[in-house]
């Protein structure tokens, strides 16, 4: 059982034992700081952790990932920025640490699964693996799983997923575990206080550029391109044109920003790269799917069709916002069919 | 499940003799030693006695060259830092070696953090300190030498007396941090020619939370904690009596039979780690063949994780070591393996197994029945879950 020290791992980890599962913790350690925040796999969640699994009686282990997770997440996390990108760290974090080293280290524990809190359901048909939203559809969190594969998903469980975040409260309660009551945490673990634009700002080189329309035509200074993310309308220092702008565009190649109208944002189709589908080992013809471009955006009726190592995703209404770097996932219906990773929006209106 | 304790490095437990003789001094004979009524004399009187003992144990010439610490961490501190301020008049240079313990290492960064210099000595690929570096370090602002006696990870014994002869030559006084070898080996500060020596009750079957520094005569190192007159000035706070009884019974039993359980402990010592390089292949010993401490097997073991093997043993009851005890079961990669020259990823394949009074042959025979299968298990999934998982694009 993979334990942050958080409400939902806590259940999951008590569920399983009640369901009759010889049930090891383990936490990643990740972030070799003191504790700022209290945010997943900090030190004292790796206290919560373990007053959890003293309470449940079972072996309990805080497994080293620090080496691993600043090559694999934060480098990359501030590389994405430099490349002009948006990255979602959580995805990357699930594809290379939790389950990837994690689930390796169960495995070589001989354990059959590796558990995690997430809100996600898996249901087997046949010989293959399915992936289902949760039961709780505020509480959904397939979206940043949808890059399972099936030698992964054989070997996880996630006792959440048919539970809504009142019922999980509730069984804290229930089973009088200590962290019955701790307040969710929603930001990048690894970064203090939410302020990601300070997290680079001391890992990464920034030099200023110009801020310019669709034109070409240059409306202002800006301090470093990591600063800006598509669709964004705060902090572009235009204020004096007396216009509303927003981002339109990160260039690394020219250091540029490229602002514009909020219709200027929409475009009716993508490109993603880095593929994964779940009911199927390939895609070969054009699928109709409900397409979500963002954590908690949502669905929008979309065919996603093949080319090649890429899939092209036509959306039937036009999507504000289409940023490079973020996760976009398939669904039809409850089923996870798969996603992959913006590469650029197609078309844009303008 | 039979559990088998090999972390003996890390703490012993506390030996029945030694809980026997602390008993009287938690209700009996609770008194505070600076009191001056009867009860506080008598604790008093027993205090002072078991200082004489363990003076007596360790070589030392009067009972006053001995201040009870709060561990052999404490002491190092003392050592170093009250030292390092004593002096810091004469010069701000300190020698140390790379392989201390952190007890040691942190508090002279500590220090360079206050104007003082350090010199980290290397050490060879069997982590042994070359006596002639440490001359060559000297300099006129030279204050301190501080080297450890043995090492707490790969268990090899420093030549100390040939170290200490050198510092005395060069009138710098010498500190060992003595934690690893008191209640193993002969601990004699005349022997080693020490002016500083290091101990820590629980790592010789007494109980944790009490040590001892050995200061010689003459030197006067600034304390670390105010308050009270106790300790000679030099460690203020109410001296923990049950415990330092429980210290200086400990050390006593200890040299009851000592060559016959070191040679006992060398035996177990040699058919652990001679089994285990003989039934696995790329498998070999850290540290020195010989000049090492009686109960300590370290082996690198190359394409395995250290942290898998040591959960795979505890979920057998078995409990090891990767290296030294770690808070938050952080394990950093030993300073010590990758001071020796050992390579990143073989020092994080490297498993410590540490033995003691109570291990026995059975529980070595336990082991290589186990950890063999354990280690070709993992060295097995490794690979072929690289390529069962096969997400790089």
């Amino acid at each position: 059982m993979a334990m942050s020290g958080g409400v939902d791992s806590s259940v999951a980890a008590a569920l399983l034992l009640e369901q009759g599962y010889e049930v090891i913790g383990i936490t990643m350690q990740i972030w070799p700081q003191e504790d700022k925040t209290g945010a997943c796999c900090s030190l004292s969640a790796v206290e919560d952790a373990r007053r959890v699994a003293r309470q449940l009686q079972i072996p309990y282990y805080v497994s080293n990932f620090q080496d691993l997770f600043a090559q694999e997440v934060i480098a990359d996390f501030c590389s994405e920025y430099q490349r002009g990108r948006t990255p979602n760290p959580c995805i990357r974090c699930n594809e290379k640490i939790k389950f990837r080293a994690l689930l390796k280290r169960a495995l070589e524990l001989d354990a059959e699964f590796l558990a995690t809190g997430h809100y996600v359901r898996i249901k087997q048909k046949g010989d293959r693996f399915l992936l289902y939203r949760a039961r709780d559809e505020h509480k959904d969190q397939s979206y940043v799983l949808a890059g399972l594969r099936q030698e992964q998903l054989r070997h996880l469980l996630f006792p959440l997923g048919e539970l809504t975040k009142d019922e999980t409260r509730a069984l804290a309660e229930k089973y009088q575990l200590p962290v019955a009551h701790k307040a969710e945490s929603q930001e990048i673990c690894f970064v203090p206080n939410d302020d990601y634009r300070s997290f680079l700002k001391e890992r990464i080189s920034q030099k200023p550029g110009q801020i310019v329309d669709t034109a070409g035509q240059v409306l202002g200074e800006h301090s470093g391109i990591v600063n800006f993310t598509i669709g964004q309308r705060r902090n572009l220092g235009l204020g004096h044109t007396g216009q509303r702008y927003f981002v339109l565009e990160v260039d690394p190649q020219l250091n540029r920003v490229i602002v514009g109208k909020k219709e200027d944002l929409s475009s009716s189709s993508l490109l993603a790269d880095n593929l994964n589908f779940i009911p199927l080992d390939e895609l070969e013809a054009p699928m109709e799917v409900q397409a979500q471009i963002r954590y908690n955006a949502p669905r929008a009726p979309a065919v996603i069709i093949p080319q090649g190592r890429q899939v092209r995703v036509d959306f039937a209404i036009p999507q504000s916002a289409i940023t490079p770097g973020q996760a976009v996932v398939f669904y039809q219906d409850q089923l996870v069919v798969g996603g992959g990773t913006i590469k650029k929006a197609l078309d844009l209106s303008r | 499940m039979n559990k088998i304790y090999l972390d003996y490095a890390a703490t012993t437990p506390t030996a029945p003799e030694v809980v026997a003789a602390m008993q009287p001094y938690f209700f009996e004979h609770f008194g505070n030693p600076s009191s001056i009524y009867a009860t506080g004399r008598e604790a008093k009187g027993k205090l002072e006695e078991v200082r004489e003992s363990i003076a007596r144990q360790l070589g030392a010439k009067e009972a006053s060259e001995i201040i009870f610490t709060g561990g052999g961490s404490e002491a190092d501190n003392l050592a170093i830092k009250g030292m390092a301020w004593a002096r810091a008049k004469k010069g701000n240079h300190i020698i140390t070696s790379s392989v201390e313990h952190h007890a040691v290492m942190d508090a002279c960064k500590f220090l360079m953090d206050h104007g003082f210099e350090v010199t980290f000595l290397p050490v060879d690929g069997e982590g042994m300190v070359d006596p002639e570096d440490v001359a060559r370090a000297i300099r006129p602002e030279t204050i301190l030498i501080t080297i450890m006696h043995a090492n707490n990870e790969v268990g090899t014994i420093q030549p100390i007396a040939e170290i200490g002869k050198i510092a005395q030559d060069h009138e710098i006084p010498f500190h060992t941090d003595a934690v690893q070898t008191a209640g193993v080996l002969p601990v004699d500060v005349e022997e080693l020619h020490c002016d500083l020596l290091s101990i820590s009750a629980h790592k010789f079957y007494g109980p944790k939370g009490v040590g001892a520094l050995y200061v010689r005569r003459g030197l006067r190192p600034v304390s670390l904690i105010h308050g009270g007159a106790q300790e000679r000035n030099r460690r203020a706070g109410t001296e923990n009596l049950p415990a330092i009884v429980g210290m200086g019974t400990a050390l006593e039993l200890a040299q009851e039979k000592r060559e016959e359980k070191v040679a006992q402990l060398i035996y177990l010592r040699d058919k652990l780690s001679r089994g285990l390089i003989e039934a696995v292949p790329h498998v070999k010993l850290n540290g020195h063949k010989t000049q090492r401490l009686p109960g300590n097997v370290n082996i690198a073991v190359e394409y395995v994780e250290g942290e898998a093997m040591l959960l795979n043993l505890d979920l057998l009851g078995i409990a090891a070591s990767s290296g030294s005890a770690c808070t938050s079961g952080s394990l950093e990669p030993s300073h010590v393996l990758l001071a020796m020259g050992i390579p990143h990823e073989i020092a994080h394949g490297s498993l410590r197994l540490t033995l003691g009074r109570w291990t026995t042959e059975e529980d070595v025979d336990q082991v290589l029945a186990v950890l063999p299968g354990i280690i070709e298990k993992l060295r097995a999934m490794s690979p072929l879950y690289t390529t069962d998982c096969a997400c790089e694009k």
